[in-house]
């Protein structure tokens, strides 16, 4: 396997503390990494940096074993880049837009083949400006795949959609993916990490504090099942890593049943906003608590 | 959703793009570049419509005034508008359009998502001065159309007058593309760029002798306007749009081509160095 996506030792600092602090991971050729966090803990200025619009403080990036900073066009055609708002102004219709993208990159795909495969056929000769924030989102999406990209940046996909297109957005995600296209996508939700990503690194205050595979983030400890039961009047809890062998044993010290028996094992959700809590601000805390 | 059996995946790393991509890319932004321009009714409008609408509005208010005397003969009111109108279209096709479009592009991600893809800077350019010359182009030969069959006003009459008007022309639009560019600096956000653009165009154009005669304005205005480019475009129009009389009504009663080109191509110099100090493709922070 090669390395699609490197970064080590980035921090970024506008005069004051750091909006990324020493963040380093690497991305496998194919692999689809997400960069979870909550709102304004960096994610965005990791993957601007990686896309060549931000200049590390500190720290070095390559992507396709490139610079972004001193890339060329050649490296442009191999990166996808669907940005948080690219919200133009313009007066142009998707079609448009899109024949110009497949003119622009070398071996692109047709147009009207990403239009169909993103469901905005029938909006081609919409202008941008009439379309829902959904069918724009689609047709970013479009314009960051059009030119099959080695190395695909999704910054917040599916922010501010609606459940449906969502999904939508998902499967051609994983499509993607299926062909090989290495993907790192950002976002704030959880499910959307677990439903596509390999691994991912959460990322709070600029600093990354969890770096793993979905079934293993947060490591072993906060994956512990936890047990609940009631004693008398008491509500007792114990995190145990084999709870049929503890319940078993809780069982012969009750006759019948144990009163109030729980067990938890930590959704991913539970695992994440315990990081929030951890490792968060007052509002990344506030956040999680609500 | 459909359609699974595309191949999306790239079939192998592409080393280098294609020759002539920059060239064909250009080309094709050309083509996106009229497209927006039609679409947008605030440039089709105030860029586009205006220098034609004062003609007609101005040749016939000026149409009915006395003709203006001279040692030579007699020149008329309204057939001073034909030239000072061309030279409008100049300044509003070059500078106001540039201007505007660049700024607003700058400020609402256009620039960036353009350079996310594999898009020559030339490109870009080839698309905005393209479309300032195609659209220059067919406002030019409608305001002629206008000054000659709707006013009988005379195109110019000797090949010297011709000479005048084609190295006017272009020299005029490569000059007003390019402070355009420089323009196109200054707004702060995508509201401010036709507030900030659009004043500055406008009282240039007063000073300068194309909305009032340059006999209407004060000695010391016309000094300030003879540093600009405009007001030296509107004077090379004049001679070739009027008869050799209407030298009495230029500054020293003299025709003075040699000033308008240095003028003209100091101000284009001046312009392409500024524009390519200040215009950023990829803005990074």
């Amino acid at each position: 396997m090669n390395t699609a996506i490197e970064v080590h030792g980035l921090t970024k600092r506008y005069g004051g503390s750091p909006v990324v602090d020493d963040v380093t991971f690497s991305i496998e050729q194919g692999e689809t990494f997400a960069l979870l966090g909550p709102n304004g803990a960096g994610k965005s200025t990791t993957v601007e940096t990686l896309e060549g619009y931000r200049k590390p403080t500190v720290g070095t990036v390559r992507v396709l074993g490139t610079d972004p900073l001193k890339a060329g066009l050649e490296w442009r055609s191999r990166v996808g880049v669907v940005a948080q708002s690219l919200g133009a102004d313009t007066t142009l219709t998707a079609r448009e837009l899109l024949t110009h993208a497949e003119r622009v990159f070398p071996n692109a795909r047709r147009a009207d083949d990403v239009l169909s495969q993103l469901g905005l056929l029938k909006h081609a000769r919409k202008r941008i400006g009439q379309l829902s924030g959904g069918q724009k989102r689609r047709v970013d999406l479009a314009l960051g795949i059009i030119g099959r990209p080695e190395v695909l940046f999704l910054d917040e996909p599916t922010t501010g959609l609606d459940p449906e297109v969502r999904r939508q957005m998902w499967d051609i995600v994983r499509e993607l993916s299926e062909h090989g296209t290495t993907v790192l996508l950002t976002t704030h939700y959880l499910d959307e990490a677990e439903q596509l990503a390999d691994r991912a690194g959460v990322i709070i205050a600029g600093k990354v504090v969890a770096l793993d595979s979905i079934a293993n983030i947060g490591g072993a400890d906060a994956r512990m099942p936890v047990v609940r039961w009631r004693d008398g009047d008491r509500n007792r809890e114990e995190r145990i890593e084999h709870p049929t062998e503890f319940v078993t044993t809780l069982s012969r010290k009750h006759s019948g049943e144990i009163p109030g028996l729980e067990i938890i094992r930590p959704t991913l959700e539970d695992i994440y906003l315990g990081m929030l809590r951890a490792h968060g601000t007052e509002s990344t805390r506030e956040e999680a608590d609500a | 959703m459909t359609a699974p059996t595309i191949d999306i995946a790239r079939a192998a790393p592409i080393s280098g793009l294609p020759a002539g991509h920059t060239i064909r890319v250009g080309i094709d932004r050309i083509r996106l570049e009229l497209l927006e321009y039609a679409r947008r009714t605030d440039n089709m409008v105030f860029t586009f419509a205006f220098p034609i609408l004062l003609l007609f509005v101005f040749a016939s208010a000026f149409g009915n005034m006395d003709p203006i005397v001279t040692p030579d003969g007699e020149i008329s009111a309204g057939a001073l508008m034909l030239p000072a109108m061309v030279s409008s279209g100049v300044l509003l096709s070059g500078t106001q359009n540039l201007g505007i479009g660049v700024a607003i592009e700058k400020w609402d991600g256009t620039l960036r998502r353009l350079s996310a893809m594999p898009i020559p800077v030339t490109s870009y350019f080839i698309g905005k001065f393209g479309q300032v010359l195609i659209t220059s182009l067919v406002q030019t030969m409608a305001l002629l159309a206008v000054g000659v069959f709707v006013f009988g006003f005379d195109l110019p009459q000797t090949a010297a007058q011709w000479g005048v008007f084609a190295w006017a022309y272009a020299l005029g639009l490569i000059c007003c593309a390019m402070l355009g560019l420089v323009l196109a600096q200054l707004p702060r956000s995508v509201n401010a760029a036709s507030a900030v653009v659009i004043p500055i165009v406008l009282v240039i154009q007063f000073i300068s002798g194309i909305y009032l005669t340059i006999t209407m304005l004060p000695d010391w205005l016309i000094q300030i306007a003879s540093i600009f480019p405009i007001a030296w475009l509107a004077h090379a129009m004049r001679f070739a749009f009027l008869p050799e009389a209407a030298r009495f009504v230029e500054l020293d009663h003299e025709w003075n081509l040699g000033m308008a080109v240095g003028m003209l191509a100091i101000w284009t110099v001046v312009g392409v160095i500024v524009a390519a100090i200040t215009f950023r493709w990829v803005k990074r922070s």
